[in-house]
């Protein structure tokens, strides 16, 4: 049989799962660059954050180490105290501006 | 069958990104974004993560993008309004994102001495991962508790500091 099709009906190789993540995490970038939406644009830094997680999933898998677990445990308390931060200034300049298209939002823009 | 799963869920969890830049009302992102967050779960438990399986459905899938519907329907943020982008973006943005993901896929696909994933690979339990951090790294979990406390304080000072102001503006 050949080798390669024996390989792919049993396993996957952690490769593919390192390039997901990669693809996530530029995904994540191109959205944080063509989106005009304040709360997309921060949807894009969670899918970036969530890509990143996946990486460190899995080398945890392949050195089979707890650490990389915990690590991305801690990376979901900060995202989680992040989002709740973000959201709250979000509603802060929804407040203040009464838009969330960052084009209009450029205050502090050279 | 490893293989057949990750193919699929690894195709939601594309299939969700990319729908989360093609949707043009912040809503439809947000759904496509629980759709990734979802299979990433199951790309985890794929891994032998059970417990950041479940965290990432509660956490994330659950808390977090509640969070997200929660603050776009209250902002009523309507469609958005397509335009060119930042000059920026145009010229160093997207070349770089290409660059950056070429450059990892290439030395990703050539990379020595990574492994395989298997069903049959054993599962990290819950009793391990929290004998690691409970013991070796107490500190980090305490110091993350009070920063998640600090966050939800700043995030209430944010949200409610028009409420005070008009509430002093009344007496």
């Amino acid at each position: 049989m050949n080798p390669l099709y024996a390989q792919l009906q049993q396993e996957v190789p952690l490769s593919w799962y390192l390039v997901l993540s990669a693809i996530l995490f530029s995904l994540g970038v191109v959205g944080f660059l063509i989106k005009r939406n304040l709360i997309t644009v921060f949807m894009s830094i969670e899918l970036m954050l969530n890509g990143v997680n996946l990486s460190f999933v899995t080398f945890a898998h392949q050195w089979h180490a707890v650490k990389g677990q915990i690590f991305v445990f801690f990376v979901m308390m900060v995202a989680a105290a992040e989002a709740a931060v973000g959201l709250a200034i979000i509603i802060a300049v929804f407040r203040a501006r009464a838009t969330l298209a960052v084009d209009r939002i450029d205050l502090m823009k050279l | 069958m490893h293989l057949i799963l990750f193919i699929v869920f690894a195709g939601f969890c594309l299939a969700g990104a990319v729908n989360l830049l093609l949707q043009t009302h912040p809503i439809g992102s947000a759904l496509s974004l629980i759709v990734v967050m979802t299979s990433l779960a199951v790309l985890y438990l794929l891994l032998g993560a059970e417990f950041l399986a479940a965290a990432q459905v509660i956490v994330y899938a659950g808390a977090i993008m509640v969070l997200f519907t929660f603050v776009v329907m209250l902002l009523n943020a309507g469609r958005e309004d397509r335009t060119l982008g930042s000059y920026a973006a145009r010229i160093v943005g997207f070349p770089a994102v290409v660059v950056i993901l070429s450059m990892l896929a290439t030395i990703l696909l050539h990379a020595q001495g990574l492994g395989t994933a298997n069903l049959s690979d054993g599962i990290t339990s819950t009793e391990e991962l929290s004998a690691e951090l409970f013991t070796k790294l107490l500190l980090p979990f305490e110091a993350t508790s009070i920063l998640v406390l600090i966050a939800i304080l700043g995030a209430v000072a944010l949200a409610s500091r028009g409420d005070g102001a008009r509430q002093k503006e009344g007496k």
